[in-house]
């Protein structure tokens, strides 16, 4: 089934149940090539053209869920959100990013899923259309399973707000060319509520948040002034970020964690020190 | 980069058409047209078809009627079987065959090298993917589900996957444990350096990987046998073992080779063969496989990973006195090509160096991990990196540069093995350290404008200038060409000339190798002609052998020229003796046939005309011996030598590192087809480069753990660094056909060990690990 308009693809899964909305299909055809799933039945979003592109609302910019990652890595895309501009152009390889959707990053919710970190730096919420009308789920409520999509639901757009300041991705893999994240930071300023706002991938299920380290390092920083920081303080928001997201796992603590809570430093501090230089 | 490499290399292109005209062939440059004969780029015939994705593969066969198969693989890597139940497969609609160890009518066993490997596990299963049982229904997705629905009962083992522990754990399997010891002793055990090095090193698990996964059609026979259309690079070996199998005489079963979609290992496991050929012959249809991806790296050999121990003796000018060795192979479940891995690790356990002591143990064990096998370089490649480990330390402790150590110990010819075998082949290790050290050293990444930068983490990756080491580090490598101790190595090759159009008949495989194209440049070269026909591969043919060691270049190319003259000697006698003089007189060369004193001269084309010459020749080279108790003795036709020098940045931070160059100069006996060469240089470096750096097939408890290409990471084109040809030394192996070495497999070998010393140097850690971890190349506290 192609529905042309979101109503359309509602009504496509209420009257098919068992059917599984496919929107790039990088994710969800693998599990069906390997025989993981079997779908009775397969509602295909990528005629929707209302959820390809965005609007503005508020500050905000509401963004279709069938915005491609080639699409968000675009210039003028990252002149609004740099950070998931960012992780889209981070995304694999350019067949990847040519079909690769937001929303179906967000759906899949793979714990090195490169657009999660930065939408939940910037407190994204999901615009969810279902047969009931539609309701809105903060993506750190869905990415952590606190609330779930209903039979017959779809994401329609993400919400984020419009920042106008620097915002940072940066993950770390295993290989120069497009490789699968050990561990990514998405890092978003936001003077108008004085605030840093840092979240860690692949290093969870779900994106981590270190709230404690944020507002420590938003209060060091001078907002109406140079918005600078001293090497000391960044390298310690790194260690701070680092210990809040990677736990020790046993006594001692294992080399490998070790090795992942330095990564995991060194992307927060280096993020953080982009952000306030740029 | 085949311009970079052609802009490297104009002495040895020049040389090479020097050479040709020499020997009377035609001069690429001297007429227009394509390019043909010896030393020139003759393009391969595919190339198009390839590229514009119509060659056929085994995976694009088709017949009519055709069923599919599936096989059902062990979850387990150690288990004993307690009962198979086919009843849910059988009874499914669709379902035409369910095959266990119960249906094998030959041997139950096979193994390419030692029969030591059920067709179907049945007792026990000794790995992670062992074949069970295999179907063929008519839908791919209803063989799959049929396999799943057989219920197997096992009863757990303790999986051994530390081969430390495999001497002291009961037997695996009937034959033992130990698959094979050699303990080297050459020299005085009580020989003492001034200075003494040790080190310990791990060589990871590589995949061969190939880009197109097994698969194949088996075909019945009206009688009663079996045709296997694969892209098999073994065909003869394969129809031996499958007829063995099948209980059939060797001619009721003929192997077609397909097309081959790389290969740098025994291609197409013989757990999807002999399934195939079963179920066809069970049903009498055509039955097709396609493995997954994930079968794939299930199924076949890999890499063996090795353990190395180490201890260097030298005097205080840095001249290696003696080399103490113990190194332990993880054979996995089965024997497969192990012992000749193991020989080539012990006998190039000390490089290219000269060891007046060596004393090297080698063990290949058997383990519950996953089965190990032939891969392009084995044994060699381990052995390399742990020796140039060697090196570094003990030029660090000497005080003395990386390069200028090695240059004080380098083998040349004449000089001994620890073998006891004198290298007796060109030999110009000096010469090809001295080019890639002199060679020009690649700008730093602050010298061009900061959009160009490319840091390790990537384009726009985490990478930060400030964080970065640049090291230069020097890797010389080893392996020997052809089969090793006493295999027979022939090769039979008939050559037909029908009108002027001659036709190579050669059972041997067109891997990618360029065996092909090779073909074809001979014949031109020996006849004059300018099209030549290469046969397709069938196991009707005589035998060529495996396609392994640079085997074919060699033999089988030696038999196609051999073939080539006595076709060129039957075309010149009448005419020789119409003019009273011998065939050596008459020259063939650029599709004219001229007398020596250019008194008579015909085209080729005249000569042939209406005539219809055949001959059939065998090429084999002089015989090897099997290494002795002590492991001595003249086990290798050949060798070919290569020293490459790698640039890296690592961030220091992240240890995340980026090959930024690697220069390579090699020892190629001499340049057949200088674009085919460089390109087998390139595709060897970047082999090798995956090696050092991220291919690693990783276990747990035996379990392949992520057996898809996300979890093993190949180089991509922004991993692959610039390869820079800097020299080809082309010394005539006087032994070898057209004095060419074969190519391939000595970069891969060297690659990962120039690398690492790279590392090393940027960072001053140990890097004893390959592939090089994130975590070893981390400089805290800096």
């Amino acid at each position: 089934m192609l529905p042309a308009s979101l109503d359309e693809a509602v009504a496509a899964l209420a009257a098919m149940p068992a059917a599984v909305p496919v929107a790039g299909g990088t994710d969800l055809m693998t599990a069906v090539n390997s025989g993981l799933l079997r779908p009775a039945g397969l509602v295909g979003l990528g005629r929707i053209s209302e959820i390809r592109g965005w609007q503005y609302q508020d500050g905000h910019a509401l963004l279709g869920a069938g915005l491609t990652h080639a699409r968000m890595g675009r210039p003028d895309f990252a002149a609004l959100i740099p950070a998931l501009a960012a992780a889209a152009r981070a995304a694999g390889p350019p067949q990847i990013r040519n079909a690769g959707t937001l929303g179906g990053n967000i759906a899949t919710a793979a714990p090195a899923g490169d657009a999660l970190p930065v939408l939940a730096a910037l407190e994204a919420v999901l615009l969810i259309v279902g047969p009931g009308g539609t309701r809105e789920i903060p993506v750190s409520h869905l990415l952590a399973g606190r609330e779930m999509l209903s039979p017959g639901e779809l994401i329609g757009f993400v919400r984020v707000p419009l920042l106008h300041a620097p915002q940072v991705f940066l993950k770390a893999t295993g290989r120069t060319g497009p490789g699968r994240a050990v561990a990514s930071v998405g890092l978003v300023l936001d003077p108008a509520r004085r605030g840093v706002r840092c979240a860690v991938g692949a290093v969870a299920p779900m994106p981590l948040r270190p709230l404690e380290a944020e507002q420590w390092v938003a209060s060091l920083i001078d907002w109406d002034g140079e918005r600078t920081l001293a090497p000391e303080a960044l390298e310690a928001f790194g260690d701070y970020v680092a210990m809040a997201c990677v736990p020790d796992q046993g006594d001692p603590v294992p080399p490998a964690v070790l090795q992942l809570r330095r990564t995991v430093a060194v992307l927060a501090r280096r993020a953080l020190g982009r952000a306030l230089t740029s | 980069m085949s311009n970079d490499a052609a802009t490297a290399t104009p002495d040895a292109i020049a040389t090479a058409t020097a050479l040709a005209a020499a020997a009377a062939g035609p001069q690429p440059d001297a007429e227009a047209g394509e390019p043909r004969g010896i030393g020139a780029s003759v393009m391969p015939t595919d190339t198009r078809a390839k590229t514009e994705g119509t060659f056929p593969y085994a995976a694009d066969l088709w017949a009519e009627g055709l069923l599919w198969a599936a096989v059902l693989r062990s979850p387990h890597a150690h288990a004993r079987i307690l009962s198979v139940d086919t009843s849910g497969a059988v009874a499914m609609p669709g379902v035409r065959a369910v095959v266990t160890h119960a249906d094998v009518p030959g041997a139950p066993t096979h193994g390419r090298r030692i029969a030591d490997r059920p067709v179907f596990a049945h007792d026990v299963v000794r790995h992670h993917g062992e074949p069970i049982a295999a179907v063929a229904a008519d839908h791919p997705d209803t063989a799959r589900l049929a396999a799943a629905a057989i219920t197997v009962e096992y009863e757990l083992l303790d999986a051994v996957t530390d081969p430390e522990q495999a001497f002291g754990a009961p037997p695996l399997h009937p034959d033992g444990n130990l698959i094979r010891h050699i303990p080297l002793a050459f020299g005085d055990p009580e020989a003492t350096g001034e200075v003494v090095v040790e080190g310990l090193y791990r060589i990871g698990r590589q995949d061969p990987a190939p880009i197109g996964a097994e698969a194949g059609l088996a075909v019945p026979r009206p009688d009663g046998g079996v045709e296997l259309y694969t892209a098999s690079t073994d065909p003869h070996g394969d129809r031996d073992l499958a007829a063995a199998c099948f209980g059939l005489e060797p001619e009721r079963v003929k192997v077609v080779v397909t097309g081959v979609p790389g290969a740098t290992g025994d291609r197409e496991d013989p757990g999807f063969q002999l399934p195939l050929g079963l179920l066809a012959l069970r049903t009498g249809c055509p039955v097709k496989l396609a493995a997954t991806r994930e079968e794939s790296f299930l199924g076949h050999a890999h890499r063996h990973p090795t353990l190395l121990r180490y201890r260097h003796h030298a005097d205080a000018e840095g001249r290696l006195v003696k080399v103490e060795a113990q190194i332990l192979m993880d054979a996995g479940a089965y024997a497969d090509s192990s012992a000749e891995s193991l020989a080539a690790a012990v006998a190039f356990a000390c490089g290219p160096y000269v060891v007046p002591h060596a004393f090297v143990e080698g063990w290949a064990v058997r383990t519950n991990n996953p089965p190990s096998g032939h891969v392009r370089g084995e044994g060699a490649m381990q052995v390399c990196a742990a020796y140039e480990g060697q090196m570094d330390k003990l030029a660090a402790k000497l005080g003395l540069d990386g390069a200028e150590l090695r240059l004080r110990n380098v083998l040349a010819t004449g000089d001994l093995l620890p073998t006891g075998q004198t290298v007796t082949c060109p030999a110009p290790v000096a010469e090809l350290l001295r080019a890639v050290r002199d060679f020009e050293l690649p700008a730093l990444p602050k010298d061009s404008p900061e959009d160009e930068w490319l840091l390790p983490g990537g384009p726009e990756g985490a990478g930060e200038p400030g964080a970065i080491r640049r090291g230069v580090g020097y890797g010389v490598g080893m392996v020997h060409m052809l089969g090793a101790e006493g295999t027979d190595e022939v090769s039979t090759a008939t050559v037909k000339v029908h009108d002027g159009i001659a036709t190579v008949i050669c059972a041997a495989v067109e891997t990618g190798q360029g065996f092909s194209t090779l073909a074809r440049q001979i014949v031109q070269e020996v006849l004059g002609v300018d099209e030549v026909a290469v046969a397709p591969v069938d196991t009707d043919q005589p035998p060529a052998g495996p396609a392994a060691h640079g085997r074919h270049t060699w033999v089988s190319g030696g038999a196609v020229e051999r073939a080539a003259k006595m076709v060129r000697t039957q075309l010149l006698q009448p005419m020789a003796h119409k003019l009273g003089m011998s065939t050596e007189l008459l020259q063939v060369a650029d599709g004219a046939i001229t007398s020596y004193d250019g008194a008579f001269t015909t085209t080729v084309a005249e000569a042939m005309a209406g005539k219809e010459l055949w001959a059939t020749a065998q090429c084999r080279p002089h015989p090897t011996e099997p290494l002795d108790a002590a492991g001595q003795g003249d086990a290798f036709v050949g060798l070919a030598f290569c020293a490459v020098r790698a640039v890296v940045d690592v961030d220091i931070e992240l240890g995340s590192v980026r090959v930024v160059e690697l220069a390579v100069a090699q020892d190629v006996g001499r340049i057949l087809n200088p674009r085919q060469l460089a390109a087998r240089i390139e595709a060897g470096v970047t082999q090798g480069v995956g090696a050092a750096l991220t291919e690693n097939l990783r276990t747990a408890g035996g379990l392949i753990r992520h057996p898809d290409l996300t979890g093993y990471a190949l180089p991509t084109a922004l991993d692959a660094p610039d390869i820079r040809i800097v020299k080809l030394v082309e010394e005539r192996d006087v032994v070898a056909p057209f004095g060419a070495k074969a190519a391939s497999a000595v970069p891969v070998v060297t690659t990962p060990a120039a690398v690492a010393s790279a590392v090393r140097a940027a960072t001053g850690r140990p890097v004893n690990r390959l592939p090089i971890r994130p975590s070893a190349a981390v400089v805290t506290g800096g």
